[in-house]
């Protein structure tokens, strides 16, 4: 009694072990292989539950979604020799199982490792043959395209993998490289900055010489006006005074005479010395005898 | 409705079973417990030869089957939310992307992956990088993007997020590499912005991400550190464009108007100038025909004493000498020097004006002088 139960026990173990190993679930996620005692007998197996022959059938899986391989920085030189820190990123899935599973062992670690080495060398090669400037700018899109396409056809044929995409993250200049391009950059600012300040120092002289041409031209204007005006009036004083004159001119030189002598002698500092034979004296002197 | 189909009396209640929830699983569980231990019990029962208790095991085998089966189905009920979308895959293979409300899935058989599809999701990424004319500008950026296919999202790439990383990464660095400096740090920053996405969201659909990009922002893009010196001043240069300009055309409105006030103010005095030299001319001129009148009716008088007029007053006026020696003017001395420093002695008012003038001033010193001394000490 004892014994048929333990055997029933035991049957129903065997059946799960067996049950277990027999049966299989391939994800969506996923791709597989089924070895046969190491022997590839269905390179491709198909998503969903699976039946397999336990411990005679193998079931290896990989993964079937897109990978990432991100690469460490590289330096590259362009074909000036400049040297740039390039970083990439590729991205790559399963494509052939049969060939992926004999190249790399099913292994993604080793994939990837395989996977750099190629790139490395197809973007050495490409940097080689292009200028920093067709690097950076220009013709990063041809590139990337150029090496996938050509990669592509490699890693399928070696490798069972499909190369999606590699893009470049960064191509930067080494720290060494960048100073003197900040140095550059500086030098640039300051050009700017000077050529700011004089434009500003031009502008200013320009404002401020036409502001004292103007200043001139105006006050030589009010100058000339003023001087005709004046003119004018002396013009005009002159026909008074002439036509007033006219009418004695020798009277009007002794009157004028008379005036300017007052005029001449009015200072303080004046000391006349006096002949008593003046005119003026002349009854001083005389006065008696007349 | 699915929460009464399991059967077993505990379990049709979803409402009571909210508030009650506990406790009721305690039971449960206590209930399963006791009946393992009888199992046990009557499985080392049987063992040491009761048939009875194999029975009452065998029975125990049934009810616990059916435990099993409803706790089972009642695993497989899940709710999807109005945000998410659940990813059903049986057996591993894609079944279906469920939309949201109660749902059921057998537990095992299917694999159920809750996915929001509606939550902003953001990433972001800073860093030095070339532009097209080698420069290096400092960018931060900020990448915002929802999941717009599950089923991608979670089938077609491994790590979907990295990948928007180094989508963003790439697509930023290759279209900085393909600006100016100038444009990038300034009015094309929304330019890279916009560019950025589409060259992203391109990358991302190539790999079959199910993710949808919504908004690149630059949040900033300015020239690195080590040279940011050298840009504020170009800005100060340009402020000091303006400013040496502006001092220039406050010069210019300055002087300007003035000059043509002065102007003005020429003429005003020339037209002054000329009305006074013909109001004077006039009154003179009237002065003298007034004057010719008289003179013309008895001119040897009135020349003789317009002379004399004069004369005196001249004379009046003035320090004079009379000399009256005849022949004698070889001989004579007149210290003419002594006669003039004589004459400016009895005049001595200069002087005296300056001694005044200094006095104030020293007078006006000390009063200063005293007015700190007091303030200092009022302090």
């Amino acid at each position: 009694m004892a014994n048929r139960q333990f055997t029933v026990l035991l049957l129903a173990l065997a059946v799960l072990v067996v049950g277990y190993n027999s049966l299989f679930i391939v994800k969506e996620t996923e791709r597989a292989v089924m070895l046969k005692f190491g022997e590839i007998v269905d390179p491709d197996v198909a998503v969903g539950l699976g039946v397999k022959t336990p411990f005679v059938h193998v079931v290896r899986k990989f993964e079937r979604r897109i990978l990432t391989l991100d690469a460490p920085t590289q330096r590259f030189l362009t074909n000036e020799k400049k040297p740039l820190d390039v970083d990439f990123y590729a991205k790559w899935r399963v494509a052939d199982t049969e060939t992926f599973y004999t190249a790399t062992n099913g292994e993604e670690i080793r994939a990837e490792g395989l996977l750099a080495q190629r790139i490395n060398t197809g973007l050495r090669n490409k940097f080689g043959e292009r200028t920093f400037h067709e690097v950076v700018s220009g013709e990063r899109d041809l590139l990337m395209t150029d090496l996938t396409s050509e990669l592509n056809k490699i890693t399928m044929a070696e490798f069972g993998i499909e190369l999606v995409d590699v893009r470049v993250k960064r191509i930067d200049l080494p720290s060494q490289v960048s100073q003197s391009v900040f140095d550059r950059m500086k030098s640039e600012r300051e050009r700017e900055a000077r050529e700011q300040r004089s434009t500003g120092r031009e502008l200013a002289e320009k404002i401020r010489a036409t502001a004292d041409r103007e200043r001139t031209i105006i006050a030589a204007n009010a100058y000339r006006d003023a001087e005709v005006i004046r003119g004018e009036g002396d013009a005009q004083a002159a026909q008074i005074y002439s036509s007033a004159y006219n009418a004695d001119p020798e009277f009007y030189a002794f009157v004028r005479s008379l005036t300017a002598y007052k005029a001449s002698f009015s200072g303080d500092g004046d000391l006349l010395v006096l002949d008593s034979d003046s005119e003026f004296f002349r009854y001083l002197r005389k006065g008696s005898v007349k | 409705m699915a929460w009464n189909e399991p059967g077993g009396g505990r379990d049709n209640d979803p409402w009571g079973g909210k508030n009650q929830g506990p406790p009721d699983l305690d039971e449960a569980l206590k209930k399963l417990q006791e009946r393992l231990n009888s199992l046990f019990g009557g499985g080392s029962g049987g063992q040491g030869g009761n048939g009875g208790g194999v029975k009452l095991g065998m029975g125990s085998i049934g009810a616990l089957a059916v435990l099993a089966v409803a706790m089972w189905a009642l695993f497989g009920f899940y709710q999807v939310d109005q945000q998410e979308r659940a990813v059903v895959l049986r057996l591993g293979v894609y079944q279906q992307t469920v939309m949201p409300g109660l749902r059921w899935a057998p537990p095992i058989i299917d694999d159920v992956n809750i996915i929001n599809v509606t939550k902003v999701r953001a990433a972001a990424s800073r860093g030095q990088m070339l532009t097209e004319d080698e420069n290096i500008v400092d960018i931060s950026v900020s990448v915002q993007y929802t999941v717009s296919d599950p089923a991608n999202f979670l089938l077609k790439v491994k790590r979907p997020e990295l990948s928007l990383e180094h989508a963003l990464e790439s697509a930023l660095r290759h279209v900085v590499g393909s600006s100016k400096m100038d444009q990038v740090i300034t009015e094309g920053r929304e330019q890279v912005a916009v560019e950025t996405q589409a060259r992203m969201q391109n990358y991302l659909t190539a790999y079959q991400s199910g993710i949808q990009v919504a908004k690149v922002n630059i949040e900033d893009a300015q020239p690195p550190s080590q040279v940011q010196d050298a840009f504020d001043d170009v800005t100060r240069a340009k402020e000091d464009r303006e400013r040496l300009k502006n001092e220039a055309e406050a010069y210019a409105n300055g002087i300007i108007p003035e000059a043509r006030g002065a102007a003005q103010r020429q003429l005003e005095e020339a037209q002054a100038y000329k009305e006074q030299v013909i109001a004077k001319a006039e009154g003179e001129a009237q002065r003298f025909s007034e004057l010719v009148a008289e003179y013309k009716k008895s001119p040897k008088v009135t020349r003789e004493r317009l002379y004399i007029d004069a004369l005196q007053a001249l004379y009046a006026d003035s320090s004079k000498v009379m000399v009256d020696v005849e022949g004698g003017n070889n001989m004579m001395y007149l210290p003419l020097d002594k006669l003039a420093n004589q004459r400016a002695a009895s005049r001595p008012m200069r002087d005296q004006e300056v001694d005044i003038r200094q006095l104030t001033d020293k007078v006006v010193e000390q009063l200063r002088r005293d007015s700190q001394f007091s303030r200092r000490e009022g302090r």
